[in-house]
Formats: structure tokens, sequence, C-alpha cells
């Protein structure tokens, strides 16, 4: 075999090092121009090598081109090809915006976009994304941490869970004329998760105001969860001392749990996690536990996420 | 009426000679797609997630021309120009060609050769599993479109073996549908176009059983 490649699972924690990856299409390279090939495998690998060589294939912390970020998106609201929300979502109307505290919290009620954003110095962030369907990015976002906005609400010691939603509005989201999912979108997060330092708000990204097709005026990014989790115009936070049942639980339970972390050891039903591919790129790399953010590990001791998908 | 009158009333705008002469136009427009996403594959022009868009294409592809070969037969009968028949062996074949494309990006582009990851998907994931036996129903297909081949199998033979692109329309669409998560609109459609072809053959079937007057 011309490919080093891991046989046996790595241990949940282990991170495939950067090194490893670049290595391997340098070897790619060597194994292309000496022309030495014998396993098909290797073949198709090394004609993509070359391709990689031209540019097609972008180191895996590089930046994701802008265009491919804001023309390839998964938001039904505005329909469910993946062109169709950039196509879609020009003439919504992000503002006037406000954002509802519900729940088992002290402070609550709907509260304007700006007076729900102000306290909080707005910071720049660069994430990793890595959506449910094996794709994925590096996006710098601009926002604020979920923590502030979850301290402020002050959550009563009841409060173990929060759940988002997504605007409710089919005469300005056409996607929600068609019952494609149960509308609005929900999702939710343990309320130990949302305070993690890594859990962010975003209202841009790119260095500008978030484009309607990425979730404006107010998303969700958790980046060592799945894409679908990063919950898009968000009117609500609601503070639960239940699990929420989110939407794509609902619509497919055997697909998409509660959790969504990012794991390569567990499969969707319909396609293997263990690797991704970035968009522009054509060959995949492999895709980190948690998605690199190891430092979430701690929240999940002793859970079994085979189960707990 | 008496019967020698019929085929005279019958609007015929495109003769024998005009419908044949088209095929090579029909050929380059069949193969301009393929041509066109290598291109773009190669220079970098699909935005987004590549091989992902390349699937979507090809499958398309394939059942679009699927959904083309089974109207010949109907549109022949409507419009009774015999040429179109000359058309179907092509159109079939380019379904063959656009399954085939659709699989090895799949096998060959999104799993990347790895041997392990196409056993499991063939053998554990269902929508795989039918897509692989719609792609393996249209190969005996292919083979016996050449026309030596199709005169040893005979007529009869050859058209009970070919009946089988009927249950590729219905296995083809059902990987189509099971691919997709909730956007079931455009695996519908297509079931409804296949739908209609096949009714219309049946429809046609049980009318010529009708004795003459």
């Amino acid at each position: 075999m011309l490919i080093r490649r891991n046989r046996i699972e790595p241990p949940s924690s282990e991170i495939t090092p950067e090194q490893e990856y670049l290595n391997r299409r340098q070897f790619l390279g060597v194994v292309g121009s000496i022309g030495a090939i014998s396993a098909t495998g290797a073949l198709t690998e090394a004609m993509l090598g070359g391709l990689q060589s031209a540019g097609a294939q972008q180191p895996s912390d590089a930046i994701t081109d802008e265009a491919k970020v804001t023309s390839y998106n998964n938001y039904y609201e505005f329909g469910t090809d993946k062109e169709d929300p950039k196509a879609n979502s020009q003439q919504f109307r992000a503002r006037p915006w406000s954002v509802k505290i519900e729940g088992l919290a002290r402070k609550t009620g709907n509260m304007p976009l700006d007076n729900f954003l102000a306290p909080s110095k707005v910071q720049d962030r660069t994430y990793r994304f890595r959506c449910v369907e094996a794709w994925s990015a590096v996006i710098p976002w601009r926002g604020i941490p979920l923590a502030d906005v979850i301290r402020r609400a002050e959550p009563l010691p009841s409060a173990k869970y929060i759940e988002m939603a997504t605007l409710y509005d089919p005469a300005r989201m056409p996607g929600q004329r068609a019952r494609t999912i149960d509308w609005p979108y929900l999702e939710g997060l343990r309320l130990d998760e949302a305070l993690h330092p890594l859990a962010f708000l975003a209202t841009g990204m790119y260095g500008k105001t978030l484009p309607n097709q990425n979730g404006a005026p107010l998303r969700l990014v958790v980046p060592w969860k799945y894409g679908f989790k990063n919950i898009k115009a968000i009117v609500s936070i609601k503070f639960t001392d239940k699990p929420s049942n989110t939407t794509w639980m609902r619509a497919a339970p055997d697909e998409y749990g509660f959790y969504a972390n990012v794991n390569p050891a567990v499969d969707h039903p319909r396609w293997s996690q263990a690797r991704e591919r970035k968009l522009g790129d054509i060959l995949r790399k492999p895709t980190a536990m948690f998605n690199g953010y190891s430092e979430v590990a701690s929240l999940y001791g002793g859970m079994d996420l085979r189960r707990n998908f | 009426m008496t019967a020698a009158a019929q085929p005279q009333v019958r609007v015929r705008p495109l003769g024998p000679r005009i419908g044949r002469g088209l095929k090579p136009v029909v050929f380059v427009v069949l193969l301009t797609p393929a041509v066109w996403l290598t291109y773009a594959l190669l220079t970098g022009q699909l935005d987004g997630d590549v091989v992902k868009i390349l699937e979507i294409d090809t499958g398309t592809l394939a059942l679009r021309t699927l959904a083309f070969t089974l109207l010949i037969t109907p549109l022949r009968k409507l419009t009774g120009w015999a040429w179109l028949a000359t058309y179907r062996r092509m159109l079939g074949l380019f379904v063959f060609f656009y399954a085939t494309m659709h699989m090895m990006v799949y096998f060959g582009l999104d799993l990347e050769l790895r041997f392990d990851e196409i056993w499991t998907s063939i053998l554990k994931r269902p929508y795989i599993t039918i897509g692989m036996l719609s792609w393996l129903i249209l190969v005996p297909l292919a083979i016996t479109s050449l026309s030596a081949i199709a005169k040893k199998l005979g007529g009869a033979r050859w058209k009970k073996l070919h009946q089988l692109t009927y249950v590729v329309a219905i296995t083809a669409t059902t990987h189509y549908l099971w691919a997709v998560k909730k956007d079931t609109f455009w695996p519908l459609v297509y079931f409804a176009v296949f739908a209609a072809l096949l009714l219309s053959r049946f429809v046609e079937r049980r009318r010529s059983r009708v004795p003459e007057r």
C-alpha cells in the first residue's frame, strides 16, 4: 500500500496532526512524479494530488473563500437546494429585529437586537465549520460569546437546557410555505454547553454584517458540533429543564441526535463521518473528534457518544 | 373512415430524413454536460462541495436521459414518426454513460476508492444498494444494444430483456428518494414522470389487445 492510512480507529480524543496530513500530500506528489503507481486507489489520489498542486486543494487551516461560504448553504427557510438560500434571501429584511428571552430565567422578555448585543464587546473568531453532510469550511465570524447572553438572563437553578427558535414568517421566508420540516426551526444545547467559552453568537462574518443566507441578523456558532446545530435568524432563547426535541431530531431521529458532536467514529446512516471535504477541495481530509476542539471533551465525560450522537 | 385515409390526416413537419439527420446534434447535446462537468471540475469552477455537485448532476442527467428514452415510444405512436425509434439506443447508452459516471464519481472521488468504505456503503446503506442494483441492471442492456448481440438474442428475447428499463426507472428513482433527506420534491417528480410513462404503455397495450372491428 502506498498511502499510510490508520487501519485502527484512533482514540476519540486524538486529532490527526496537521503535519501528518501535509506529509501525505508531499508523499503523493513524489508518487505521482515518479509514476510508480500500482494500486488503483493511489492512481486516483495521485491524479488528484496533481490537481492539488495546481491549487484545487487548500491547506486545512486556510480560510475558505467568502464566495463559497455565502453561496453553498443549508437553510431550508429559503429553499432546500444549496443555491436557494442565496437566491431567495436577498429581499429578506433582518432589521428591525428582537430576541425574546423566556422560560426559567429571571430576566425574561423581548429585547431589540441592539440592546441584546450592546453590553458585550464584539469579537472576531475564526472557527472550523463541519457540516453533518461531511463538507467543511474555515470561517471568520464576528459576534459575542453566547455565555454573556446566558449570564445576563440570570437562569434559575432549575434551568438545565436552552432552546432556540428561528423566525417563522412564511411571507419573508419563502421556504416555510412548504412543509419540508416542522417550522419554526428549533435547536437546543445543554446549559453547560451553552456556557462554554467556544459557543458564540454571530452577527457578522468576513469582517462584514452577516449575509441573509448565512443567518442574519443573529446565528449560533458551536464549532465542535455539526453545522445544523448552528441555528440561524434566532428570535428566541428559552431556558428549560428538558432537552429540546429539535427540528432534525423530529425529522429523522435515527440520523440526527440532540448532541450532534462532530465524531469521526460514528457514521451517519447514509455516509461515513470519518473524512470531510473542504468547500472547493476535491480530496477529503480526516475529520477530528469534536472538530478538533478537544477542550470541550470534559463536557461529555462518561457519556456514550455512540448512543448520544 | 377507411384505414387507408388515416395516415394522410397526420401532420408530419419532421420527415425521416431531417429526423435522422438531427442525430449527431442530439449526440452532442447529450455529451455536452459531461464535457462541461469535467472541464468545470478540472478548472475549479464548481462552487461548494464539488464532488457532491458532480454526484447530483451526473445522477440527474442519467434519470433525465432515462425519462427521454422512455418517452420515445409513446411519442412515436402519438406522432407517427417512425424514425424516432432509431434514437432509443443512443439515448439508452447515454443513460448507461451517465449512470456509470455517477457511480465512478461516488466510488472514485467521494469514497476515494477506499474499498472498505465502498463495501460498507453497498452492504449497509440501502440507497447505495439499490443504486448499485440499478447500474447492474443497465449493464446487460448496454451490452445487448450492440446489433450483432441483439440479433443473436432474437427480437422477442431482446425485447423482454430490455423491459428491465422499466425496473431501472423505479429502482433508480427509489435510489434518489432514499439519498435525499427531507427535500423529496424532485425524486417525487421523477416518480410521477416515470409512472406516467409506464402507464401510457399499459394503456396502449390494453388498447391494442381490443380486436379490430
